[in-house]
């Protein structure tokens, strides 16, 4: 239970949002605010994108992503404003099939991406244009090269009160739900601890160093490469996945066996 | 069923045997008397079998266990083969538990035996016990052995549980977290009672060498001891059988114990073992290597108990919250005690079941032909609400995997639950009893006019006709012979007077055995038939 208490207390969804409605008007009054919302070291330098990019970008969003969240990604009261989420953001959320949000249930699913990667970078870097956010990780940010260990513990500490202990995924109230890490990508992992999805806490680099994240990426990384050790895994679900099994299976399967003995005697 | 009646024959093996022992140890005449038990044949009576295998799988299993496993808690740096933890601080006893998976050759492998067959012999067991108590298996004079095996049932979830909780990993660790949430639940014993457990402050380092002393000593020399009284009452009482012509409540009718059924127990043992040995070799178990040494701070989602504890887990997270109430300083939790009531409670109707219904049937006759589940529809329909009061507790030790996996709101499984725990055993006793008097209605028919052959005749003068199938006698035996119990009334005592336990005695009776269908009586039979003469065949107590 406490698991899904502190979900509640980590759900930054509204005090966060509206602290970046604020910082989006005294972004435009000239304040400087930005920088204290997102405790993000690494941020994007909005120059480095290529103006032509930014436009790709922009009429990108304006024709799939402007409906919900505003002609200038301010935001509407049916999704929040981008100004400030960062590029690592939009390439989690678009990458992942995320956005653009479809049929609304308690949580947005991950599906199939619907836009390549050049349509995805040109995204992201329109949305970094506006202001500063966290930006997408490099390659050697997410590399599987961290402390192993030390991985294996942080994402105990941190992370499997929602996402189980094996990263088998796990529920949390109102048909919201932390999903299963068993194919998530290396680069997806980051972005999800920078930004927080949905009602996932944001872990920024206060919370969690560039290195800490660095190795939960390379123990889960692990996981993923080295499969189940004991034989089929039953997708690590534990004991109720166990006891369906024995009674299914294994005592199922002795009973059959036993009657059709049983049937080839008489 | 043309098998050997209780007669073995002289001579050959079990003779010979019998023979040899008894010159050296004088033995023979028990010998010879065991050998020549009655088995009967059925698949159902293989369950406690199974339960009796998986027993000696977990025996061999965990001796081997017991050879590597060391149960302290003293904290050690793993230097083990296991990436993902080396360097990591652990107890003794998860280094040990990794040792046993990753170094010791075939330690793996036994590991996953032991915790299969531990699975496997608390669901036999389980299953035994249904078949017990919907075949009336449990009536004068089984009722003690009825007890000796919800003892055993009982023993064996204990075995589980502090089997489960010896590796000191994430999920065992909050697991017993739970139970000592529990303990402490209590009112003014709780907190002393979680601190002598536990040695001081949960968790400390005492537990899992005193959970050890139980699993491998104490639970395991009850279980054996009363697996030998239950097995000793078998043999004293007799197997029952189902019923058929020749299968009367003075007789058992199967094979001899010697050689045959022995021959054919000891080809079963090694078939349950092979298939838990295929499953501890292909299916993974307690990955305990995913779930880290334990430590109080991290709690995983999904932390659930072994299956057969998922009905009290299930107890607890069903429980409605915010039940605590303060009296001066003193809070009562009654998100916990109220489960464990139930729990408890559960437990008692479950082993004082064969008593009450003897004391409202009255019936002090012994019975070894079994009654088909239909011919007894209040004593079935109460079994399947039980078991369906159970089964709603066990489903809601998953409800998060239930919501996760079926993509729907936790909180609308729980709600659905808790409605669930009340309403679905009502509904299953009242749907269970009627399918059992529907089906024992169309026994009758099927008696009084045969089978349904599905051929149409015509006849000369145009009128059409099914061919019904009279039944042979072994058929017509089945169907027609069980007891016919009237409802009783209270009748006054001795002084004159109405008890108020004849009263609720004869309130029961009615509700047991206020609509029921009667066999098929002779009479009847014959004017359904009068151009059989089959009623001499039929012999049966029903035909009056
Ligand atoms: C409070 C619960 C919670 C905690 C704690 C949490 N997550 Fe999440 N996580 C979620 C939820 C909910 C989602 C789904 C978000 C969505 O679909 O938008 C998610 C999504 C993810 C994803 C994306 C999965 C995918 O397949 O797209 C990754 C990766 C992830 N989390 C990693 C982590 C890591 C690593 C940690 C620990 C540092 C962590 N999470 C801690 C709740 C949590
Ligand atoms: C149907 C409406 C809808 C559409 C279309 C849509 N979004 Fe969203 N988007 C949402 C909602 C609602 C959320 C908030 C989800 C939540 O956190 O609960 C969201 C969240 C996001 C976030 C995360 C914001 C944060 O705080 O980290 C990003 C980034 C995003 N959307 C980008 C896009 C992009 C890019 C597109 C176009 C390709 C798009 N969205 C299209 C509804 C929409
Ligand atoms: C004489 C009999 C038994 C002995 C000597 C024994 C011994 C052991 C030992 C040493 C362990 C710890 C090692 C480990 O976890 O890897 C263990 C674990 C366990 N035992 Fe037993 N045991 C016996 C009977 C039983 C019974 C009757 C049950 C259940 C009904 C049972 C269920 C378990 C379970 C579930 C575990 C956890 C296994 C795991 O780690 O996955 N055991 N046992």
């Amino acid at each position: 239970m406490a698991s899904l208490n502190r979900k509640s207390m980590f759900s930054r969804r509204r005090p966060f949002a509206a602290a970046l409605v604020i910082a989006a008007g005294l972004l435009v009054t000239g304040g400087g605010y930005a920088a204290a919302t997102t405790a993000v070291k690494a941020q994007q330098d909005p120059t480095v994108a290529s103006q032509s990019q930014i436009d790709l970008g922009h009429k990108l969003f304006l024709a799939n992503c402007a409906s919900c969240h505003g002609k200038n990604a301010e935001g509407t009261k049916n999704a929040p404003t981008l100004i400030g989420v960062g590029a690592a953001s939009v390439d989690f959320q678009v990458s992942s099939g995320r956005m653009p949000a479809q049929a609304s249930g308690p949580q947005i699913q991950a599906k199939a991406a619907v836009f390549n990667d050049k349509e995805i970078a040109a995204m992201a870097a329109y949305v970094a244009s506006l202001a500063p956010g966290p930006a997408i990780p490099t390659d050697a940010m997410v590399a599987n090269n961290g402390d192993l260990t030390r991985g294996g513990q942080l994402f105990r500490t941190n992370c499997a009160m929602c996402h189980n202990a094996a990263g088998a995924g796990g529920a949390l109230t109102q048909g919201k739900y932390a999903p299963a890490l068993t194919d998530t990508g290396a680069k997806e992992m980051y972005e999800a601890m920078l930004t927080g999805p949905q009602n996932m806490p944001v872990f920024n680099d206060a919370n969690l160093s560039p290195k800490d994240k660095k190795d939960i990426i390379t123990y889960l990384v692990y996981l993923q490469q080295h499969p189940s050790v004991g034989g089929l895994s039953l997708d690590n679900l534990g004991p109720v996945a166990e006891g369906l099994f024995v009674w299914v299976a294994v005592l199922g399967g002795i009973i059959a066996i036993t009657v059709w003995l049983g049937a080839k005697s008489n | 069923m043309s098998n050997a009646t209780s007669t073995a024959q002289k001579g050959g093996f079990l003779a010979g045997t019998a023979n040899y022992l008894d010159e050296r140890v004088g033995v023979g005449g028990i010998l010879k008397e065991f050998g020549r038990k009655i088995f009967p044949d059925h698949w159902s009576f293989m369950l406690g079998e199974v339960a009796l295998y998986s027993f000696l799988v977990l025996l061999l299993s965990g001796t081997f266990l017991t050879f590597f496993f060391q149960p302290a808690m003293t904290n050690v740096i793993y230097d083990g083969v296991y990436g993902p933890l080396k360097g990591a601080e652990m107890s003794i006893a998860y280094k040990s538990a990794l040792d046993i998976s990753f170094e010791v050759r075939g330690g793996l492998l036994m590991r996953e035996l032991h915790h299969w067959a531990a699975l496997l012999f608390v669901a036999a067991a389980g299953l035994h016990m249904m078949r017990v108590f919907f075949t009336g298996a449990f009536r004068k004079p089984r009722e003690i052995n009825w007890v000796v095996g919800f003892a055993l049932f009982v023993l064996a979830m204990a075995g589980g549980f502090t089997g489960y909780s010896l590796p000191d990993d994430l999920l065992s660790g909050n697991g017993l977290r739970i139970i000592d949430g529990m303990i402490k639940g209590l009112p003014v014993i709780g907190a002393y009672v979680s601190s002598m457990l536990f040695g001081g402050e949960f968790p400390g380092h005492q537990i899992v060498a005193r959970l050890y002393g139980l699993h491998i000593l104490l639970i395991p020399a009850f279980i054996l001891i009363f697996i030998v009284i239950h097995l000793f009452m078998v043999v004293i009482h007799k197997h029952t059988h189902y019923s058929g012509p020749g299968r009367r409540d003075d007789n058992v009718v199967g094979y001899p114990l010697m050689p045959v059924y022995v021959a054919k127990a000891g080809g079963f043992f090694f078939l349950v073992f092979g298939v838990l040995m295929l499953v501890a070799a292909t299916v993974t178990i307690n990955p305990i290597w995913l779930y880290g040494g334990y430590d109080p701070s991290p709690v995983s989602a999904g932390t659930q108990p072994d299956w057969y504890i998922g009905w009290a887990d299930g107890a607890l997270r069903l429980a409605p919250s915010h039940l605590e109430v303060t009296t001066g300083n003193y809070t009562w939790s009654w998100n916990i005690l109220l489960p464990m009531i139930v729990l408890i409670l559960l437990l008692v109707l479950v082993a004082a079941y064969p008593f009450f219904e003897a004391w409202v049937t009255g019936d002090k006759r012994e019975h070894h032909v079994l009654d088909r589940p239909r011919n007894a529809p209040t004593r079935t329909a109460i079994g399947a609400a039980g078991m369906t009061f159970y089964a709603v507790l066990w489903a809601g030790a998953s409800t998060d995997l239930i919501a996760t996996h079926f993509a729907l709101s936790l909180n609308h499984v729980l709600t659905t639950m808790q409605i669930s725990l009340i309403v679905l055993p009502i509904i299953a006793f009242f749907i269970t009893k009627r399918v059992c008097l529907s089906l024992q209605r169309k026994d009758r028919e099927i008696v009084l006019h045969g089978r349904e052959t599905g051929r149409i005749v015509r006849l000369p003068h145009g009128e059409y006709l099914e061919i019904h199938e009279p039944l042979d006698e072994y058929e017509m035996y089945k169907l027609v012979d069980f007891i016919d119990h009237k409802p009783d009334v209270a009748r006054p005592n001795a002084q004159g007077k109405i008890t108020l336990g004849a009263r609720a005695r004869a309130a029961l009776s009615r509700f047991f055995f206020e609509d029921r269908v009667s066999p098929v009586s002779a009479s009847e039979l014959a004017s359904a038939h009068p151009e059989l003469d089959a009623v001499e065949h039929v012999e049966t107590k029903a035909l009056v």
